[in-house]
């Protein structure tokens, strides 16, 4: 629905473009158009994102509007999507949590991202002695376990939304660096690099221009799992007491709810699992879609 | 009725891109003891046609749309899949063209050779292991590997190439192919143990009566073992017949090109070399390696290096063209990168233009960049896949400072026009290029910053015949034109004496023989040169025979082994 009005104005730009040759973007853009499934996930992704902005707006209820007498209801004309144990609304806790699951996946996964290729990039390029010092360090913080590092975080800084943030993307970035370092340095032998070399080009750009595009396929299909996973890691850290406090909710939080009064009252599990489910099938959608218009190896269709 | 007899097979791959016609109405036949070639350029269907013979295509996109192949009077196209493992396993065998991945590199060449003959779909004919064993030596020692038991238990890695293809082709005969299918089995290697290939293939199938169909895009490599030869050409056969009658005698256009593209005869241009102070003066260059898989055998603490370049002097004069000779191993790649200061150098001084270039650190390094470039061999890796070829050839203009963002794109335009690419597939990725393209935009890129000194490290060994002929057309007149100076590195003898003002052969990391190109021909001073001469295959079916029977009375396998250890003793 959205991406209607939007494909108008940019195919009179694709005509320009054709004429002064085109980037790598510009032609993934063309094909992720293109490709209806990843078009369909983006678009559900951008109305979550929406709805969520919008909540404090658009929500019926507010979030921590308790109706005790009413109590656990099934879904019904009033409650869209029932109340839970203290009488509050499913649908407004759902869209508040999506404020908050949405927040933690994209900017804990942009941290991870961010500094696990940069980092994966410059252990592999350079390799050697720097690529080991790099890499036992992302070792060691691989062995440091979890939850005593959370509780060293809480000690140390108390109670911060920020907090979440820096713990979820310290975890999360090791793997994306791992991975990355792997296929830099596959590519850093590969002739085109050395072509670069020869050319002159500094290490930086190198990296910028010659390395990173083509690591991206794995990364955005990492990326793309790495979203989920935190929005759950988030309603771990919760429980623990590092992140959102009750009455506040996220996904994670009142699908860990859900389950344990799953037997009772199924809706409370069922529609925060949807929402999550939701959201991973787009992301996925949306992942391979961005993979595939990426790489232009993939036929042009 | 001949062994196998194919008619009018008809093979389409179905992609995306519509209908491929890859194999069209093809028809030949081959008899017990007879070699038939096929030859043709990439692309043509040549491999296509064999593969189908096995029911070895993917299907889909492939699908065979009609034909006959009778082997034996059984047509092969319509059998059903346990009588095609039957004459997979005991008539046809077949040899690939790359022995580095076609062997497991997990499992011992022992085991691979004896798993045909241990889990024959023909329960009669599988045998017990021990026989199996003492069968599977045997044979290693007929292609000419030396103390096959100790070698039965080796894994891949520890062969060179040429003795992993002699495997691959023990592993074929193991169960006495009636016949035997080559996949450009020696496309991948060098060009003397080429010559051993070639030789024991032909050997094999006079002692053995077996038909061959031997695949390449070489017809030098034909010339010499083949009976019949079949020239196909986009999936359809242009030409068959005798070997001498193509060879000497053909009314075809397009073998006529073929046999017109092997670079022959020495070079017609006249040499521009300008005898002033030389462009490039190396000095007593060394480039050693840290040998990691001894250090970590347990070797000892003393440290041991792979001497890659051992003490290499050389120069080249403005406007020469030097050619570089020297087998795999031959640490010829590694000296055209020591030059360029892309591999690290453990002694020795390169001076560019009379400036010491070797030890300075990059940023010092980045003016005398421009001024010397590299042509890569291989123009799938050498280029960027997620760039287009705009970006390719815009990136060296826009760094060096060659051209601003408001001339870049005439720059670029240009720079297309100068190594023949159409203007139109500017916005293209490398992979819509063909490989004799693609070696076009290295090439544009190489020359864009306008330098002196190009070392081209195998340019067109990748490429096929008639589009190495023209890469090589377009390098001389690129030479010509910009007056560059060119170390031209190849293993291939024909390309270099096209190409070359002067010749070096190297080995092992040192220079044996420097000299004038025809000067060297004629006159070849070391053994190694000479060997090196001789093994080149000749486009000649007649002086082909007479060289191969020649060299069939030295013994095969003193220079496999020797071959061997000197691979072993670099690596």
């Amino acid at each position: 629905m959205n991406s209607i009005p939007e494909s108008r104005p940019q195919a009179g730009q694709e005509q320009e473009q054709e004429e002064r040759g085109s980037s790598l973007w510009h032609d993934a853009w063309i094909k992720l158009r293109k490709n209806r499934l990843a078009i369909c996930g983006l678009v559900i992704l951008l109305l979550l994102c929406l709805v969520s902005l919008l909540t404090p707006w658009i929500a019926p209820y507010g979030y921590e509007e308790q109706n005790l007498l009413l109590g656990a209801s099934a879904p019904s004309a009033q409650h869209w999507l029932g109340t839970d144990i203290f009488g509050r609304d499913m649908l407004t806790r759902i869209m508040y949590g999506g404020r908050v699951s949405l927040t933690v996946g994209l900017i804990a996964t942009a941290v991870a991202l961010i500094i696990g290729v940069l980092w994966g990039a410059t252990a592999g390029f350079i390799g050697g002695r720097v690529d080991a010092v790099m890499m036992r360090l992302v070792d060691i913080l691989y062995a440091l376990p979890f939850m005593i590092f959370i509780v060293l975080l809480m000690v140390v800084f108390g109670r911060n939304i920020f907090l979440l943030f820096f713990a979820i993307g310290a975890v999360e970035w090791l793997t994306m660096a791992r991975i990355v370092r792997g296929q830099v340095m596959n590519l850093r032998k590969q002739e085109f690099v050395e072509a670069a070399y020869s050319l002159g080009l500094s290490q930086w750009t190198i990296i910028r221009r010659h390395i990173i595009p083509n690591t991206l396929g794995p990364v955005i299909v990492y990326t793309t799992l790495t979203i989920p996973s935190v929005m759950l890691l988030e309603a771990f850290l919760s429980f623990l007491g590092l992140g959102i406090q009750p009455p506040q909710s996220s996904w994670g939080l009142l699908i860990s709810y859900g389950v344990e009064t799953m037997e009772e009252f199924p809706w409370l599990l069922i529609f925060p699992g949807l929402t999550l489910s939701l959201t991973l099938f787009a992301l996925n959608f949306l992942g391979d879609g961005l993979r595939d218009a990426l790489d232009p190896r993939t036929s042009k269709d | 009725m001949a062994l196998l007899e194919v008619n009018g097979l008809k093979v389409h791959f179905h992609t995306r891109d519509g209908l491929v016609k890859a194999v069209d109405d093809v028809s030949f036949s081959v008899d017990c003891g007879e070699t038939l070639a096929i030859v043709g350029e990439s692309g043509s269907g040549k491999s296509v046609t064999c593969y189908s013979l096995l029911d070895l295509l993917p299907k889909p996109p492939a699908k065979i749309e009609g034909g006959t192949a009778l082997f034996d009077g059984v047509d092969l196209l319509s059998c059903d899949a346990k009588q095609m493992r039957s004459f997979r396993s005991n008539d046809i065998a077949m040899i690939f063209q790359d022995p580095m991945t076609s062997l497991n590199p997990f499992i011992t060449i022992g085991e691979q050779l004896i798993e045909p003959l241990i889990y024959n779909p023909d329960k009669t004919r599988s045998q017990s292991r021990d026989n199996a064993r003492l069968r599977a030596i045997e044979l290693l020692d007929e292609v000419g590997i030396i103390n096959p038991e100790a070698r039965f238990d080796c894994y891949p890695h520890e062969f060179s190439g040429g003795m992993r293809q002699r495997v691959m082709i023990a592993m074929a005969l193991i169960n006495e192919p009636r016949l035997l299918i080559c996949d450009e089995p020696t496309t991948a290697l060098d060009v003397t143990i080429q010559a051993q290939i070639l030789e024991l293939i032909s050997q094999l199938q006079q002692k053995r009566n077996m038909a061959v169909i031997f695949i390449s895009h070489d017809l030098g490599v034909v010339a010499g073992i083949a009976d019949k030869v079949m020239v196909m050409c986009d999936g359809t056969v242009r030409e068959t017949g005798d070997t001498d009658t193509i060879f000497y005698n053909t009314a075809n256009d397009y073998t006529k090109k073929l046999l017109a593209a092997i670079p022959e005869g020495a070079k017609t241009l006249l040499s521009r070399v300008q005898p002033e102070a030389p462009i490039i003066e190396v000095k007593n260059l060394k480039t050693y390696f840290r040998d990691y898989s001894k250090a970590l055998a347990g070797a000892g603490s003393a440290k041991r290096f792979i001497k890659a370049v051992d003490g290499v002097s050389l120069h080249i004069q403005r406007g020469e063209i030097l050619g570089l000779v020297g087998e795999s191993g031959s640490g010829k790649s590694t000296l055209g990168r020591s030059i360029l200061q892309l591999a690290p150098i453990t002694e020795g001084s390169v001076h560019f233009c009379g400036t010491q270039i070797s030890g300075l650190n990059p940023r010092q390094l980045v003016p005398w960049r421009r001024k010397m470039q590299m042509i890569f061999q291989d123009p799938y890796a050498s280029l960027n896949p997620r760039m287009t070829v705009y970006q390719t050839l815009a990136e060296p203009l826009l760094y060096h400072g060659l051209a601003t963002s408001a001339n870049i794109d005439k720059q670029v335009r240009l720079l297309m026009d100068d190594v023949g690419l159409a203007r139109a597939s500017m916005r293209k990725y490398p992979h819509e290029f063909s490989g004799g393209q693609r070696q076009r935009i290295a090439i544009g890129r190489a020359i864009a910053t306008k330098p002196e000194l190009i070392i081209a490290d195998e340019p067109v060994s990748a490429l096929d015949v008639t589009i190495q002929a023209q890469i090589l057309d377009l390098i001389l007149d690129l030479v010509e034109r910009h007056n560059l100076t060119m170390l031209f590195i190849s293993h291939d003898l024909s390309v270099v004496r096209y190409i070359s003002d002067r010749v070096m052969v190297m080995n092992k990391g040192v220079i044996l023989e420097t000299g004038d190109t025809e000067t060297l021909w004629a006159n070849p001073q070391q053994q190694y040169t000479r060997h090196l001469l001789e093994s080149i295959p000749l486009a000649d079916p007649k002086s082909e025979r007479q060289r191969l029977a020649r060299s069939a009375l030295s013994k095969v396998g003193m220079q496999g082994e020797d071959l061997e250890q000197r691979f072993r003793a670099e690596i």
